[in-house]
């Protein structure tokens, strides 16, 4: 399908469920509500027509003036040689999501990163553990009010003058 | 060692202190652990290859830490493996070396803002001797290796392997062991 014709396609799948960008803003990508986010995943993916089979990418942002964090996956179809965007925002404070790693197998490690780097837990993930940082590291570094710890093990974290 | 050698009625010997043959022996057969964390790795491993050949200076790589002498720190080091990284210095046997290779190794390099990574191997091991560069290129780690050589050199390691050689400037990981 092409881009326009997907858009289109999907606008009639989930009716008012989503948000579309501004088409100025460069890459179309659709918002939807954390609430619905799972299932919004399953059937963009199982839809045959969509068929959106592949996680290419999935990530967060901390957008801490508004209080929230986006969770951004971009999906692919190689039947069908098309994309999609699909974005969610949630509460920086609570920090929970359902986990996407049933629909693509591949979640499981950018859902391990995002816990990691932004503290987003992941509700039902079968193995929510840090994957860049120590098990023992404090915080969130991607969080933009991260303070760094001033040593870790023993190590001190800048270098000493 | 020319100077060492005498000559006899019934021809020549030689005449030196033990520590030096011992010496003699370890800088001419300083085996490294083929161990690399980041870019700088490409260049060790240049180093060891035909042009470089690291290997004329009885310098081999060996890839257990328990037959290595030298742990060369090539690359950027995370805080993660900053850990591993230790554990594999702790099994070296004594006598043994570090040497910190690029500026990554060094200082933590252009990464030095970096949550992740640190800021320098000489917060968690005891180096030797540091090289400079981006990554230094492979002569730069053989006049590396080559400072090594002086060090043993001068080294009295028997006398040094009798007393208790630990370092007591010899930065550690807490809980690691
Ligand atoms: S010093 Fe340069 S070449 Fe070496 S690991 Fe760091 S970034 Fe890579």
């Amino acid at each position: 399908m092409t881009s326009e014709a997907l858009i289109d396609y999907v606008k009639g799948l989930l009716g008012d469920k989503t948000k579309w960008a501004d088409p100025e803003a460069g890459d179309n990508f659709l918002t939807v509500a954390s609430e619905d986010w799972k299932n919004i995943c399953q059937t963009l993916a199982t839809d045959k027509k969509c068929s959106l089979t592949y996680l290419r990418n999935f990530t967060g942002t901390d957008y801490p003036e508004d209080d929230e964090i986006e969770l951004t996956a971009h999906t692919f179809s190689y039947s069908e040689k098309h994309g999609l965007i699909i974005k969610t925002r949630i509460s920086r404070e609570a920090a929970v999501c359902d986990t996407l790693s049933k629909i693509w197998p591949a979640a499981i490690w950018y859902e391990r990163e995002i816990f990691d780097l932004l503290g987003v837990s992941f509700n039902n993930h079968p193995d929510l553990r840090r994957i860049l940082m120590p098990e023992d590291w404090v915080g969130h570094p991607l969080r933009k009010d991260y303070k760094q710890q001033e040593t870790y093990r023993g190590i001190p974290t800048t270098r000493p003058a | 060692m020319d100077a060492m050698v005498e000559q006899g009625p019934e021809g020549s010997f030689v005449l030196g202190k033990v520590d030096d043959l011992l010496n003699l022996a370890r800088k001419n057969s300083l085996w490294y652990m083929l161990f690399g964390t980041a870019c700088c790795a490409i260049e060790l491993m240049q180093t060891g290859g035909p042009r470089s050949d690291a290997d004329r200076f009885g310098m081999v790589f060996r890839a257990t830490p328990r037959q290595s002498d030298t742990l060369i720190l090539a690359g950027t080091i995370t805080y993660k493996m900053a850990s591993r990284i230790r554990l594999l210095y702790e099994q070296m046997a004594e006598p043994k070396y570090v040497i910190a290779m690029g500026s990554c190794a060094n200082t933590g390099g252009l990464f030095q803002e970096s949550y992740a990574v640190v800021n320098g191997g000489d917060l968690f091991l005891p180096v030797d001797v540091y090289i400079p560069g981006c990554p230094p290129r492979s002569e730069s780690l053989i006049e590396g290796l080559m400072l090594i050589q002086q060090k043993i050199e001068k080294e009295p390691w028997l006398k040094k392997a009798w007393t208790n050689t630990k370092n007591p400037k010899d930065p550690q990981i807490e809980g690691l062991l």
